[in-house]
């Protein structure tokens, strides 16, 4: 499933709102989560998994090819964790729940 | 890392503010868009988003744990693991944003 496809699948579901709107409102939501991260915030969405930011320090890399030392500076990375819901979904354990 | 922890209502709350719906409407379409790309996923489709990034499953074949605890040897179960590729768009707007920091 590609973007547009999820925003056509909440449109269907919602029929009184606009086409425009719908992709609005699934863009808001996806450039909230990087807002948050970029902010040094965390993304918690039970259930579904949490948005974190790790930071990798910097280093000496190398140049595979040339074996050659390059400086790598820090970075940060987002992180994504599966939420234990969506965990099990994925392997059909949920109507297994008592 | 300080910093704070944004749930399903900050999500649901900005699409009240920059999309003007009503709140509990607002609160829906969140779970719905969650609700969506949980189901594509379990289906065993990959979710790709432009700009934010794609939600991929690989599939584990069985190997052989250990209980950490008890140094007991158990059989892991084959399973379906959800990986989360971010787009480089993400990735440089997040790097971008503790440079400024």
């Amino acid at each position: 499933m590609i973007k547009s496809e999820l925003v056509q699948r909440i449109a269907t579901a919602n029929p009184h709102l606009y086409h425009r709107d719908v992709e609005r409102i699934v863009n808001v939501i996806f450039d909230e989560i990087v807002d948050a991260l970029s902010r040094g915030d965390r993304v918690e969405l039970r259930g579904f998994g949490a948005f974190t930011v790790k930071h990798r320090a910097s280093r000496q890399g190398r140049n595979p090819r040339t074996g050659t030392t390059v400086a790598v500076a820090e970075k940060f990375v987002p992180f994504f964790k599966t939420g234990k819901e969506l965990r099990d979904r994925l392997n059909k354990l949920n109507g297994s729940k008592h | 890392m300080a910093g704070k922890t944004l749930t399903r209502a900050d999500l649901a709350e900005a699409v009240v503010e920059k999309v003007g719906l009503p709140r509990n409407e607002s609160q829906d379409l969140v779970e719905r868009v969650l609700d969506e790309i949980s189901g594509s996923l379990a289906e065993g489709d990959a979710v790709k988003l432009s700009s934010f990034g794609s939600f991929g499953i690989r599939q584990k074949g069985e190997r052989v744990g250990r209980n950490p605890k008890t140094g007991e040897e158990v059989p892991i179960t084959p399973r379906r693991v959800l990986v989360f590729r971010p787009s480089n768009i993400m990735k440089d707007r997040i790097n971008k944003g503790h440079a400024k920091r």
